[in-house]
């Protein structure tokens, strides 16, 4: 029996009743892993040695008993290498574990590998890993989206049960949409980002990314808490996440806004979101034309606040007390520069460049006060949407996965690739990414629902009765 | 031409918490390098700064006493540049919307009240220490004062001489002091203190082109330092010379200013808001507790020490120039009723014998108690005041009673009349000179003789006596 391919409350059953043990189950992942990674590309780091310690150490009791789920390599896991697919990181190994981490281990989960992104979260393909490109499992010469495109290949892959992400302007959403799985933007506060490399912290969020919305809910009943040592962390009473999920829509009020249905957006990609929000409203929600009104400008409005918190936040990789150190270097300043040079990618170093812009005296009424202004425009914009709706229904991204190289060269054409899941990030709401059709290429359409601060059971609930309706959960890339 | 000064300080102290502002490592000083140090505080991947209450409710006490307005709303801001002392590459620091604004501080100069303004009040981390000897071929860091909290107190420029800026400095430091928020030692590093200095000719409205002061790391190169940089800037415009706006360091040894970066040069920190920390909410319960929790603060205490204990205003000033010691002279007056006869010897005997030695009030073994004994006994006539201070100094070092050591050294006061008699005939006999002197109407001279009676009798001879009975023989031979 494969057990690779199945969800958590699947496996759950099955160890709970002793079918199956850890170790076949990790083993079935492992063999899985051998066998399509070489094509797939999902994995930095395999940690099969890891997840076997912590079966021979013994493994919590817990919701992820017995359960392989990979990490985005840019979420810390003590003594093992930590890299943001970034050469100025590749010989990082944290001593201590992320938050998130310690609460997967502690709630039984198997760390079962360290999957690729684009180099420090920036990118919408993989492609800006300093390491390899990770490959659509739909379509290998295809983009898994990004940036975390390694967890969602890999879990589309069936290469683990579940993986993390993190999302600071689509890197959750867009790859869910291009590989076909569901993925979840938490509320900004809901899931503790310490030890959670740091891309823009005021737009990072860890979430899961799974195979069906059931096995998400899990996995945020295990993630989502309040952490004293992320002060912008919440503490409030946290759901259970499933209890939404009966597939039934009565009373409640779906938005659909007007500016995410714009030129740009693929007629194909269109038609299934139109479809699956149609299957929304047949399960009894409430269909309601709202507008977004500042959604222009997120885009604009993210490149900066974004590109000015990472060119702080990035400043500490500067070869004098961990990872990479250039070779040679004259002086202090020449070992920076050439450290620094050297050890960033061409990503990075332009977002780099723009949040130092930026901020520089002179510019900074411009740029950063300004855009800081906009975003709480958008906020008010989704403030005011949720008074008259419980969530709102969208596309993920404007197309299906795009081939790798496409965009790869064009940083404006793949900045476009997050125009509808930027917004989230800025205003702070969960939004997730569920597959709800494919194109006549056979590739996976995503559908975004973006949720009110902190009610995530509401979104989970609109999108597991989308995905009973729809009835696709079940359609796997042939790799 | 005549020349004015402008002076604002930018004072930064250490606050004396136990862990440090984002992270729970010691703060202890003088560790083995990097011992005290954490992921968070060596800003590795992923962490993230939780804010020490203990670090703001310092900066809230020491707001308040400063009368400072307190926003309610406060913001950390990112200071971004590269050192490798500073682990993250940028500060954690305030900037736009700091802790506290507009308060001031009262000074004195020769008598003379002043009300320097201060701008704000805020906190900041502090960075670690690059080390370059008996280093070959690169530089170490010790990171253990990496996160260490400071507090950055900044002036208006209401300063207008090197004196006043070091009476600023000196009431700032017992401030600081009395709320026991910085132990204030400048040699090492605890308080230090940069000056933004110009000048102007008198009556001009506008301020002259200024220079930033650092590295005086004691009130008197603070002093030396602005008088420096006063005479130089006067000097460069009277030779029709124009000021540079600079970074200029005090260097103690030569007892010069040298100049160490320019305006242009100057760093663009691009400060923002810090992303990692909520702004920071101060509600009405904390701030009560906060100015609740403030002792009497040295102002305060003066005007109390001069209503309660009549005294002079000098007396009021240097008693309470510590809290110890204030209260150790509220000690011996709830003891010993004459307050200014306690003052004068607290401020002379006692001061003197802990300066001395460098000493503090709190190091000191005489008890208020036998303190207010041995002022008893000088008033009771059991010492003359000359051995009170021999019996004063040896409780100093011996922490014995007074009576133990009067007994012990025999200094109990001679009021035999008959032995003070015998001593006055033998001063009188073996200083004819001085006799005649007086017989001939040089009343002066009276002294001399009475000292040389009192030297006689080891100072043990009862002053009043000793006058008494030296008057009373002299007249007789006036009248033979």
């Amino acid at each position: 029996m494969a057990l690779y391919n199945k969800t958590i409350w699947e496996l759950r059953a099955l160890l709970d009743k002793k079918e199956i043990s850890p170790s076949e189950l990790l083993s079935s992942v492992m063999e899985r892993i051998s066998s399509v990674d070489g094509k797939v590309k999902a994995y930095v780091t395999v940690l099969e040695d890891y997840a076997k310690r912590q079966i021979k150490n013994g493994i919590p009791q817990g919701l992820l008993s017995g359960i392989p789920i990979a990490l985005k390599d840019n979420m810390c896991l003590k003594g093992e290498r930590t890299t943001c697919s970034s050469k100025i990181l590749s010989n990082f190994y944290p001593p201590y574990d992320a938050t998130i981490t310690k609460k997967l281990i502690g709630a039984g989960a198997l760390i079962c590998g360290k999957t690729n992104l684009d180099e420090f979260a920036m990118g919408s393909s993989t492609e800006n890993s300093a390491f390899h490109t990770t490959r659509n499992p739909w379509n290998i010469e295809r983009a898994p989206g990004g940036s975390s495109g390694g967890s969602a290949a890999s879990v589309s892959a069936d290469e683990c049960i579940a993986a993390l992400g993190s999302d600071t302007g689509g890197s959750i959403r867009q790859p869910a949409s291009f590989c076909g799985i569901v993925g979840l933007k938490p509320t900004y506060g809901a899931v503790s980002r310490y030890g959670l490399v740091a891309f823009a912290s005021s737009l990072d969020q860890i979430g899961p990314m799974t195979k069906d919305v059931r096995d998400c809910a899990i996995m945020m009943n295990v993630i989502s808490a309040y952490d004293p040592s992320d002060s912008t962390s919440v503490p409030f009473d946290r759901p259970d996440y499933s209890s939404g999920l009966t597939g039934d829509l009565k009373g409640m009020k779906v938005g659909v806004p007007k500016e995410y249905f714009i030129k740009g957006l693929d007629g194909e990609v269109e038609a299934n979101v139109r479809l699956a929000i149609k299957k929304l409203e047949e399960r009894g929600a409430e269909l309601i034309e709202i507008s977004l009104p500042h959604t222009d400008y997120a885009i604009s409005t993210y490149y900066i606040l974004a590109t000015a918190e990472a060119s702080s936040n990035l400043a500490r990789y500067d070869g004098v007390k961990y990872g990479y150190r250039t070779e040679k270097a004259e002086d202090l300043i020449d070992m920076y520069s050439k450290t620094r040079a050297e050890g960033f990618g061409g990503e990075v170093k332009r977002r780099i460049m723009l949040g130092t812009y930026a901020l520089s005296s002179g510019y900074y009424d411009a740029y950063y006060r300004k855009a800081q202004k906009v975003r709480t425009l958008i906020k008010q914009d989704f403030d005011n949407a949720f008074k008259a709706v419980d969530v709102i229904a969208t596309p993920t991204a404007p197309t299906t996965a795009f081939k790798i190289g496409e965009k790869a060269s064009d940083p404006l054409q793949m900045y476009l690739s997050d125009i509808f899941t930027i917004s989230a990030n800025l205003g702070g709401v969960p939004a997730l990414s569920m597959p709800c059709g494919f194109d006549g290429k056979g590739l996976p359409v995503g559908f975004q629902i973006i949720g009110k601060h902190f009610d995530e059971v509401n979104v989970l609930r609109t999108a597991y009765a989308a995905e009973e309706a729809l009835g696709i959960k079940d359609r796997k890339p042939e790799i | 031409m005549q020349y004015e000064t402008v002076i604002g300080l930018e004072v930064h102290a250490q606050l004396l918490t136990r862990s440090k502002i984002f992270c729970k490592c010691s703060t202890q000083f003088g560790s083995e390098p990097n011992s005290q140090t954490c992921p968070v505080c060596i800003g590795m991947p992923g962490v993230l700064p939780v804010t020490n209450k203990e670090v703001v409710n310092m900066a809230l006490k020491t707001s308040i006493a400063l009368n400072c307005k307190v926003n309610r709303r406060s913001r950390f801001a990112r200071k971004n540049y590269f050192y490798p002392d500073l682990p993250k590459n940028y500060q954690v620091s305030q900037f736009e919307e700091p802790l506290s604004e507009h308060g001031y501080l009262d000074i004195s100069v020769d008598g003379k009240q002043k009300r320097i303004g201060i701008t704000r009040v805020h906190m900041e981390e502090d960075a670690g220490k690059n080390i370059h000897e008996g280093v070959v071929g690169g530089s170490y860091v010790d990171l253990n004062r990496t996160g260490v909290p400071l507090m950055e107190i900044v002036s208006e420029p209401d300063i207008s001489s090197p004196e006043e800026a070091k009476a600023y400095l000196t009431e700032l430091k017992i401030v600081l002091l009395y709320l026991e928020v910085c132990d204030c030692n400048m040699e090492e590093g605890s308080l230090r203190c940069d000056a933004n200095i110009s000048v102007r000719p008198v009556g001009q409205k506008e301020l002259g082109t200024k220079t930033e002061l650092k590295n005086m790391n004691s009130f008197r190169n603070l002093q030396k330092a602005l008088e420096y940089e006063i005479t130089r800037q006067i000097d460069v415009l009277d030779d029709g010379g124009r000021i540079v706006q600079e970074t200029r360091l005090w260097d103690a040894g030569k007892g010069i200013t040298l100049s160490m970066r320019s305006k242009e040069e100057a760093h663009d920190y691009r400060y923002f808001p810090e992303p990692d920390l909520v702004p920071l909410e101060i509600g009405d319960e904390w701030l009560s507790q906060a100015k609740a929790s403030l002792p009497e603060l040295p102002a305060e205490k003066r005007v109390r020490f001069i209503s309660k204990y009549n005294l002079p205003e000098y007396d009021a000033g240097v008693l309470t120039s510590s809290r110890q010691l204030a209260d150790y002279y509220e000690k011996v007056v709830s003891i010993y009723a004459d307050s200014k006869k306690a003052s004068n010897w607290v401020m002379g005997e006692l001061l003197r014998l802990l300066n001395e030695e460098g000493k503090d009030i709190k190091d000191l073994k005489v008890t208020p108690q036998d303190f207010a004994a041995m002022l008893t006994s000088i008033d009771k006539g059991v010492i003359s005041g000359t051995a009170a201070k021999t019996v004063f100094e040896e409780m100093y070092r011996s922490g014995k009673s007074p009576a133990d050591v009067i007994k012990e050294k025999g200094l109990e006061q001679v009021s035999d009349s008959s032995a003070i008699e015998s001593a006055v005939e033998k001063v009188i006999a073996g200083n004819s000179v001085q006799v005649e002197q007086y017989l001939s109407g040089k009343d002066k001279v009276m002294g001399f003789l009475v000292g040389q009676v009192m030297k006689q009798t080891g100072g043990k001879a009862n002053p009043a006596m000793v006058n008494t009975i030296m008057k009373q023989k002299l007249e007789a031979l006036k009248n033979k």
